[in-house]
């Protein structure tokens, strides 16, 4: 204690403080943070809610969607149509406002800029122009009430050729890639679903139900809990190219040092 | 003077000059001198040593029985957290390590024994000339030439010609049912279960697909009707289900139909919702992965690449042909159905696949 208190004035304490105040900012922040409430919709939004999101939409979104979100060619797409639901997931998710241009918009959920009620303002502004999916109710998000095991078979007929039969991510063409949905909100996943954000496609209701949408949640928090691990170190998940790299590098060399040690004399 | 650089390399050089001229094989070094271990001299560290590969041995026979021990006492579901790895099924982990100490005990121990009490002298084995005498030789030769010629090989040479031939043909009884069996030609791939009137149903629900229910950047993965889910197993078997999962699976998109480049895609089509075999042309994997806005459609393999708006033709990757299109239209309730069978085999291509007519259609 004393030693600490010594300490106190050193120049590297500011830093050690700073750093420490914005880690535990951000990730308590990140923690709380999900978006918008469950059923956001711009049915019986208030007038005052709608001006708050017209006013976040001008300074955040209108230089690339557009002032009234119609869209601006190949700066950004129009928003009409696209619901409550993609707002809340784009913006929650930390994809938008999108930081630079690149080849898709990248989950980064410890850059959200708004808080849960801005969010909500933002979707039914968006929702009220033309309106979309709404934001899930909450008893579609209960995993507890899902069937892991259709959600199983739902899964792997529609997400895994693209996410990875173990939801960890891959790739697709041209740079762009399949994120990894471990450890994603069960809100984002269901919007996601819904909306089918940049290259992925739309999963309507007639498609996938709102029951089997909630039972590939549930698949997808059984396997995050580590249903599908049967022991040993998974190395991501990747499939054979993270074993194969493994065995290659690591199990290789350890068999060449293994053989090298054992040809030498002893002495 | 002028360059004192210079100076100083010229006695190097008058050196080499007069050293004698260098041999072109290199002198045998011979081998290291030999240095005794502790334990060759010393009594006490002999011992010690002993005792090193006999604990090394004992561990191995403890952690075998452990292993045993393992198998039979732990439930085979019990999880648990181990630091740096994470959650982690116990029985695996028990009996893994328990194999596998079982086993480095047994390989240490063989090890340390070799290095620290085996003779760890240097033997040169000379070896002994390996041509045989020159009587052997001849006498060799003469039992040769006697029974070439006692077996009137010299004088009747359709002997020779006749008994290789007859040797060469035999092997072929034995190679040709190996090669005649390796399977039967892929007739399979001829047929699907698609025919004209099909329900398309929405795998595994099973669901039928309204016209209107395809909304633009929506996927449908369909099989067809009767070969979905639980009840296509119970019905036709696992494995005929299986042969149909891997045949019949197609992939359902609509496009906007100005994007649309090929006219005969467009009619095979509905109002823009277009059907595709899911099988990929190079080696069969399902090609799904479909971006909903380049409209292209990737195979997880070999990253064969379709344009969907080009009637699947292959942008990118080892395919060599288009996926095959499925017709389809819409029945009396609106509901999606094939107009047809595919009109070509799916899947990847064999010898016999280009041969016309054996689809019934040109």
């Amino acid at each position: 204690m004393s030693s600490l208190a010594a300490r106190r004035r050193s120049p590297l304490a500011l830093l050690m403080l700073l750093f420490l105040g914005l880690t535990f900012t951000g990730t308590a922040y990140a923690a709380l943070q999900t978006g918008a409430a469950p059923g956001t919709s711009a049915e019986g939004a208030s007038q005052e809610q709608l001006g708050e999101g017209r006013q976040l939409f001008l300074a955040n979104c209108a230089s690339c969607h557009g002032a009234n979100a119609e869209g601006n060619g190949e700066a950004g797409p129009s928003l009409y149509g696209v619901g409550a639901a993609a707002v809340d997931f784009q913006v929650a998710t930390g994809r938008m406002p999108l930081p630079a241009p690149g080849v898709q918009a990248e989950r980064n959920i410890s850059q959200v800029h708004f808080s849960d009620e801005q969010i909500e303002a933002l979707a039914v502004y968006v929702d009220s122009l033309a309106p979309g999916p709404d934001v899930p109710e909450e008893q579609w998000l209960d995993a507890s009430q899902g069937d892991a095991a259709n959600g199983g078979a739902v899964y792997r007929t529609n997400c895994a050729m693209c996410h990875n039969s173990s939801g960890t991510g891959g790739a697709l063409t041209r740079g762009k890639y399949a994120p990894t949905l471990m450890g994603v909100d069960a809100q984002h996943i269901y919007e996601a679903m819904l909306t089918g954000p940049q290259s992925m496609p739309v999963f309507n209701d007639q498609n996938i139900t709102p029951e089997e949408k909630r039972d590939v949640i549930a698949f997808l928090k059984s396997i995050e809990d580590g249903a599908n691990d049967q022991g040993g170190h998974t190395l991501g998940s990747l499939g054979p190219a993270g074993d194969a790299l493994f065995a290659w590098t690591i199990g290789i060399l350890a068999f060449i040092g293994a053989a090298v040690w054992l040809g030498r004399k002893a002495a | 003077m002028a360059n004192p650089h210079h100076d100083d390399t010229a006695p190097a050089m008058r050196d080499d000059a007069a050293a004698p001229a260098r041999s072109e094989t290199f002198q045998n070094p011979g081998l290291p001198p030999h240095v005794p271990r502790r334990a060759d001299g010393d009594p006490k560290a002999a011992k010690r040593a002993e005792i090193q590969v006999v604990v090394l041995f004992t561990l191995s026979a403890l952690a075998s029985i452990a292993f045993v021990v393992a198998y039979f006492v732990i439930d085979p579901d019990l999880k648990g957290y181990l630091l740096g790895i994470g959650e982690i099924n116990l029985f695996h982990l028990a009996i893994g390590v328990t194999m596998g100490v079982s086993l480095l005990g047994i390989g240490l121990g063989a090890i340390h024994w070799a290095k620290t009490l085996m003779p760890d002298e240097e033997v040169v084995e000379q070896r002994h000339p390996q041509v045989s005498g020159d009587d052997d030789r001849e006498a060799v030769a003469q039992t040769l030439s006697h029974g070439w010629r006692s077996s009137q090989l010299n004088r009747r040479s359709a002997l020779l010609g006749s008994a290789g031939g007859a040797l060469g043909l035999f092997a072929l009884p034995i190679v040709l049912p190996v090669i005649a069996g390796l399977g039967p030609r892929p007739q399979g791939l001829y047929t699907t279960n698609w025919a004209e009137g099909t329900l398309l149903r929405i795998d595994p629900s099973g669901a039928a697909i309204r016209a209107g229910d395809v909304t633009q950047g929506s996927v449908f993965h369909v099989m067809p009707d009767g070969w979905v889910g639980h009840e296509a197993v119970e019905e036709h078997g696992a494995e005929e289900a299986m042969i149909a999962k891997a045949k019949d699976q197609v992939i359902v998109v609509r496009l906007d139909p100005s994007l649309i480049k090929s006219q005969k895609q467009r009619e095979w089509g509905y109002e823009g919702i277009v059907a595709y075999s899911k099988v990929c042309t190079h080696v069969g994997c399902p090609v799904a992965l479909y971006e909903q806005q380049t409209h292209h459609l990737l195979c997880p393999c070999h990253q064969s690449t379709f344009d969907m708006t080009d009637d699947c033709n292959v942008i990118f990757g080892p395919a060599k042909r288009a996926l095959p299109q499925l017709p389809i239209t819409v029945d009396g309730d609106g509901y999606i159905v094939a107009a047809g069978p595919f009109r070509e085999p799916v899947g990847p291509s064999f010898w016999e696949r280009e041969r016309p007519g054996l689809m019934g259609v040109e």
